[in-house]
């Protein structure tokens, strides 16, 4: 679905992705993992061209994405970020249907619902604006309308970033059911390794520019991947420790 | 107070004509100022250019800005023809609309560059194409800040387009500079009040436009732009909608004698069957310019005047060879027509109070001369950049204490106050002999004559009618008969006359 043959992006004498090789296969949950500044939002980002490359080129369902108008380009795929971008003087169906809008088609209230509706929003949320609703109804919609053009492949780019841990676990499991049930490719960007291990079926760790560990999540817990990638594992794995040692203690 | 309502009411014309030469500067500034925006906001050098350029403008005084334009377009006729219009709409349009653009533009960058980047990575994460984004996004959330900006801009056009008067657009200036040269203080006050109810109305209706947009309530926006539009579209129908025949434009420049010598030719013409159109309180500059290039049939100039600004001549021939030199030039040069010297001349001297002249023993220039060291002189704004002044300070070898400028009115208040000692006056001044003053003798004679003359446009002097209209008021005018009118509207008590009596009673001792 998604080739990267050398990517490299610098950004005057800073290479901020150096020459990545990479394929991504139809279907996939990809999480792209590392610490700030490790490349992997630019990486994402050169695939809906948000990002052009400066050496190198990715390939989307085979096609070079700098061969199309970049607008022509990102409505064939969706994207959902940390800002998350609901336009604030259009409601929610509005902001909604502005992917189809752009190329001329009417989105008909019935599938504004269903999109409502996928992201287990209420049907009566569509006439709200943007400031009326909570941090996680608001990226449940900029959910929603990443996938009004019912588009095959999914960018996420940090997408639960800013939101309290119930809504993000919650949304995280609807965004694993979508990418199932709508047979996405989806790649999502996180910094947090246990998101990436729960949602994803492949995780790519990032370091300074370059894919430093391409693995399962079970391989990474068996201890794959290299130092980089078992240091991050290591973080939640110890969170993990540390509860079960207090529920013991709780017991004992 | 029935004086003021009176004046007010009367002002339904200069109203119009104040309501869409405001409006079209505004709106000629919208349409140069967000265009600007947008493409400033792609690229910061625009920004910087565009910004910079609006902020000196802004630096400009609005009076010299509008002046300005005069010679910029008299040099555009080069380009596009003999029709561009040099005074009037157009060169005050230009010159507002310029005004105008700072805070429309000011307010359009800064609103879009504080647009959510997270709003204008969603924009492009849907695929919006980039006009599709300035449509759907940039512009619709950026429009109230917009909107504020043209209230801004709104109130200062309104304000600075009194000043148009000068160069002879009419406008709620004509009644303030009107009033303020005949010091009709009613005229001053109506014009202002109407001026200023004109810019808080805009300033309101724009308001409630704004908070529509603020509060995504259109109704409460067009409501205001409606509102705007029946007042603009009113404007248009008192401008335009009545039968406007030909009419003879009479210029004066910006002091008493002009106004009432206007009025005399103007009720002149109107015997003689034409419909004639008063352009008051140009500036000295512009009159001649504006005679020659047709903007003006008639206006009243000085041969001392003309002498220096036209031909550039800083001799003194005396006075014969000056007004024969002159009527040569035009009729060479500018193709304009000298019909004759009214017989009165208005020129520069000098005066104090008698009971000054007295103490100091003053009679002669040589005697002001003497005295000069512990004196301040005040003269009108050009004076002391004039060659007469060069040549009596010369001439006279004068060592002031103090120089200062004055408005022709207020320099006579200066002398009474004692902000002045002595003032560049002007012989037909009726306030020579209405506040007692001495006119000192010039023993050198080194100020030049200033004869008025009627001057006829290089078109009007075709018309045989109107030349033989006004040949009886060749010669026609004593300087006491001058002064007397001059005083009659200058003077400040219930004998006050405005300046079409003023003209009438001229008109009766002259025997016309």
């Amino acid at each position: 679905m998604v080739a990267f043959e050398q990517c490299g992006r610098r950004y005057g004498d800073v290479a901020a992705v150096g020459s990545v090789d990479c394929a991504i296969a139809t279907g996939s949950f990809v999480a792209l993992v590392g610490a700030s500044g490790s490349g992997k939002s630019t990486l994402l980002k050169m695939v809906n061209a948000l990002v052009e490359p400066s050496a190198g080129r990715v390939l989307v369902g085979g096609e070079d994405v700098s061969a199309r108008a970049p607008p022509q380009l990102r409505r064939r795929i969706g994207y959902v970020f940390q800002g998350i971008g609901l336009f604030p003087h259009m409601n929610v169906a509005e902001n909604i249907a502005i992917g189809p809008r752009l190329h001329g088609e009417h989105l008909s209230a019935a599938r504004v619902a269903e999109l409502l509706q996928l992201v287990e929003l209420e049907t009566e949320m569509a006439g709200r604006m943007p400031d009326e609703l909570s941090g996680g109804q608001r990226q449940r919609v900029g959910v929603a309308r990443a996938l009004a053009n019912s588009p095959q492949l999914l960018l996420m780019d940090e997408p639960f970033g800013a939101l309290d841990p119930i809504t993000r676990d919650a949304l995280g499991e609807r965004v694993r059911a979508l990418h199932h049930d709508l047979g996405l490719t989806t790649i999502m960007v996180t910094h947090d390794m246990a998101e990436a291990l729960l949602l994803a079926d492949r995780v790519l760790v990032m370091d300074a520019g370059a894919i430093v560990a391409d693995e399962t999540p079970a391989a990474l817990l068996a201890g794959k991947g290299g130092k980089i990638a078992q240091s991050l594992v290591a973080v939640p794995r110890e969170q993990a420790a540390k509860l079960a040692q207090i529920e013991k203690a709780m017991r004992a | 107070m029935s004086g003021f309502w009176e004046a007010l009411l009367g002002l339904g014309d200069q109203l119009a004509a104040h309501v869409l030469l405001s409006a079209s500067a505004i709106a000629l500034g919208i349409l140069v100022a967000l265009p600007l925006a947008v493409w400033a906001n792609r690229s910061p050098s625009v920004a910087k250019v565009a910004l910079g350029f609006a902020n000196l403008v802004q630096t400009i005084p609005a009076l010299a800005l509008l002046a300005l334009f005069f010679p910029i377009l008299l040099s555009l006729r080069a380009v596009f023809g003999e029709g561009l219009p040099t005074l009037g709409f157009l060169p005050a349009l230009l010159a507002l609309a310029l005004y105008a653009l700072l805070p429309i533009l000011r307010n359009a960058i800064t609103a879009q560059a504080n647009l959510d980047p997270g709003v204008l990575e969603a924009a492009d994460g849907v695929g919006m194409t980039s006009a599709q984004k300035l449509r759907l996004v940039e512009a619709p959330l950026s429009a109230p800040f917009i909107m504020a900006g043209i209230r801004t801009a709104a109130v200062w056009t309104i304000g600075a387009a009194t000043l148009a008067t000068t160069i002879g657009q009419p406008s709620l200036g004509d009644p303030i500079f009107a009033g303020l040269q005949t010091q009709n203080w009613i005229l001053v006050l109506a014009g202002c009040a109407a001026s200023a109810a004109l810019a808080l109305t805009t300033d309101a209706l724009l308001g409630l436009i704004e908070r529509g947009m603020l509060g995504r309530k259109p109704a409460l926006s067009l409501g205001g732009l409606a509102i705007v539009a029946a007042g603009i579209g009113t404007a248009l129908f008192v401008q335009f909608g009545g039968s406007k025949e030909e009419r003879i434009v009479i210029g004066a420049k910006q002091f008493s004698e002009q106004y009432i010598l206007a009025r005399l030719i103007g009720s002149q013409l109107e015997k003689a069957g034409y419909a004639v159109e008063y352009r008051d309180g140009l500036g000295s500059a512009v009159v001649h310019n504006a005679l020659t290039t047709n903007a003006l049939d008639i206006s009243i100039d000085y041969t001392g005047t003309i002498w220096t600004n036209q031909l550039k001549r800083t001799d003194n021939p005396g006075r014969e060879a000056m007004y024969a030199e002159i009527v040569r030039w035009e009729a060479e040069r500018s193709g304009a027509l000298v019909l004759g010297r009214l017989g009165f001349e208005n020129a520069y001297a000098f005066a104090l109070r008698k009971d000054r002249a007295d103490e100091l023993g003053l009679e002669t220039l040589e005697d002001l001369a003497r005295a000069a060291p512990q004196l301040t002189v005040g003269g009108d704004p050009e004076f002391f950049e004039r060659p007469e002044w060069i040549a009596v300070r010369d001439a006279y070898a004068f060592r002031f204490e103090a120089t200062r400028n004055f408005a022709p009115t207020f320099m006579y208040n200066a002398l009474k106050s004692g902000e002045a000692d002595v003032i560049s006056a002007y012989t037909s001044d009726g306030r020579i002999a209405g506040d007692n003053l001495v006119v000192l003798a010039d023993p050198e004679e080194a100020l030049p004559s200033y004869d008025a003359l009627v001057m006829i446009s290089p078109e009007s002097a075709k018309d045989e009618a109107l030349v033989a209209a006004l040949q009886p008021l060749v010669g026609a005018i004593s300087v006491e008969a001058m002064r007397e009118a001059n005083f009659a509207v200058d003077r400040e008590d219930d004998a006050k006359l405005s300046p079409e009596d003023a003209a009438t009673q001229l008109a009766e001792r002259i025997g016309l």
